[in-house]
């Protein structure tokens, strides 16, 4: 059974075709990267699967479950970390994570809040708000969040955007022992090339709503005859820009 | 506990934990049902004291009738403040990805804005007895019903409020502090129904306060129960609820076709 299975998914919403007849699947276990420029459809494909937003048209089954019908039991098995989506910062990182623990029905909570904080390296902020803490401080309570359930399916709205290089290797490095220990499958979008090339088994290339491209970084990149996956990426987005579309 | 207990609890967790290190938050539960009861007060006090027994009674029914709105008020804003902190602190989305189901979520809201409307209310009850040797608690058994039934007035009526912050975003935030302030005048807390314009009686009349009002003064004038009255308001409320959870239910899934759920703190 796959992870995620999408079918002719489309979203039309605030007079723009955001979304046009996508097909994709992710088999469990699996890392998939969705990658396109800004606009391309990428956050609206995510809102879906997590039925923030209905679509238009089309299918979506997350871990078995039809997001139309059931939505809730897909949801409680899996999680998502966005640097754009703030945690509540008048709160403390335990409080914090607390609160989701309940959210998620996780059983054990403190034995669990312990094992994320020695993890992320949280044990010493554990008690400080989560408004004082540094950017990448902040990204990692974030993750901790995401993991917090255990998901089995990951969603990750640029994770670590904005953030050092020693830091993004931290939640790369975290990532992928996840992944290894559990076996949970991840869709990961993002603007960092490098990290896609590093994290994920498959990438899907995303441009004006349609999935235009895919394959493994591997592929693509011996595809297009290019050195790296950031070449590849534009190409796919100049290509529509030198044909005047 | 079962997970639906938990995932209510959950936020309320969230919003108790955020009152507990924030005394500001606190002291402006209290300060409006405070001051209101202060302005009120003192003019009761000044009329009994002026014109003696009708204007004391007249003076107690001023009293009442302010402690007894204000939990319309602070219902309605314990629900609505509740709902715009999370709007504030840009952490809906969090939320809406979780497993916490729309009704869990409305819940979660009506027991926070109980704790709120108690702790907002409290400072006044007292105040009133000191200040005012007024004791709301003398209206025997009777104030139980009249709490409920205002407690779910101001529930169905934020309920309607957060539609609109669904339809209209974080712009329309200001109608939470607006709209029941608004009703107040049909509402026929101070003055009974024959003193509106006969056009307007009807728009008192569909609305709970009317009626429970009608009962407070009956209470507070005759010692009587009216049964009748309570019995209205308590039918009009449950109308009213229905009608708020329809929109609610309307405005949330309109929110997740549009994709409001993610712009509305914008």
């Amino acid at each position: 059974m796959n992870a995620i299975t999408v079918k002719n998914l489309t979203k039309h919403y605030a007079g723009t075709l955001a979304v046009d007849d996508i097909t994709f699947d992710v088999a469990q276990g699996a890392v998939v990267g969705l990658l396109g420029g800004n606009g391309a459809g990428k956050t609206t494909t995510i809102s879906m699967l997590l039925g923030l937003l209905v679509p238009t048209a089309g299918t979506l089954m997350v871990l078995g479950h039809d997001m139309a019908k059931d939505r809730f039991a897909a949801l409680a098995r899996m999680n998502f970390s966005s640097p754009y989506i703030a945690l509540p910062q008048k709160l403390s990182v335990i409080e914090n994570l607390r609160v989701y623990g309940h959210l998620y029905n996780v059983p054990r909570l403190s034995r669990r809040i312990e094992e994320l904080a020695e993890q992320f390296n949280l044990t010493g902020l554990l008690r400080r708000l989560a408004g004082e803490l540094s950017a990448g401080q902040k990204t990692r309570v974030a993750l901790a969040k995401s993991l917090i359930n255990r998901p089995d399916l990951l969603l990750l709205d640029e994770p670590t955007a904005s953030l050092d290089p020693d830091t993004g290797d931290f939640v790369r490095t975290a990532l992928e022992t996840y992944r290894r220990e559990t076996g949970a499958s991840i869709l990961l979008a993002s603007h960092n090339m490098a990290e896609v090339e590093r994290l994920c088994d498959d990438v899907l290339m995303m441009k004006q709503g349609k999935i235009v491209d895919r394959g493994t970084p591997d592929n693509l990149i011996a595809r297009y005859g290019r050195d790296d996956l950031e070449q590849v990426f534009l190409d796919i987005a100049r290509a529509g820009a030198e044909a005047g579309v | 506990m079962s997970p639906a207990v938990r995932r209510v609890w959950g936020l309320v967790y969230r919003h108790l934990t955020l009152y507990r290190r924030s005394w500001p938050r606190i002291a402006e539960i209290a300060y409006w049902p405070t001051l209101q009861l202060l302005i009120w007060g003192f003019t009761a006090q000044f009329f009994s004291h002026a014109h003696g027994s009708p204007a004391a009674m007249a003076g107690g029914a001023l009293i009442a009738g302010v402690l007894l709105w204000e939990i319309t008020l602070r219902g309605q804003l314990g629900v609505t403040i509740t709902f715009l902190e999370d709007i504030w602190s840009r952490n809906l989305g969090h939320v809406f990805v979780s497993p916490l189901r729309p009704a869990e979520l409305v819940i979660s809201l009506l027991t926070v804005s109980f704790f709120r409307t108690m702790v907002g209310l409290l400072p006044a009850v007292v105040i009133a007895y000191l200040l005012y040797a007024y004791n709301i608690l003398a209206l025997g058994p009777v104030l139980f019903f009249f709490f409920v039934n205002l407690m779910f007035m101001g529930w169905w009526v934020a309920l309607l409020i957060v539609s609109l912050l669904f339809r209209y975003g974080a712009g329309a935030e200001s109608l939470a502090w607006t709209i029941a302030f608004g009703i107040t005048p049909f509402a026929c807390v101070f003055y009974p129904l024959s003193a509106l314009p006969v056009w307007l009686q009807p728009v008192a009349l569909v609305l709970p306060p009317e009626h429970i009002f009608a009962g407070m003064r009956a209470a507070l004038f005759t010692h009587q129960t009216a049964w009748s009255e309570l019995a209205m308001a308590a039918l009009l409320n449950v109308l009213w609820m229905g009608l708020a959870a329809a929109v609610f239910a309307g405005q949330f899934r309109a929110a997740r076709v549009r994709g409001a759920l993610i712009s509305i703190g914008e």
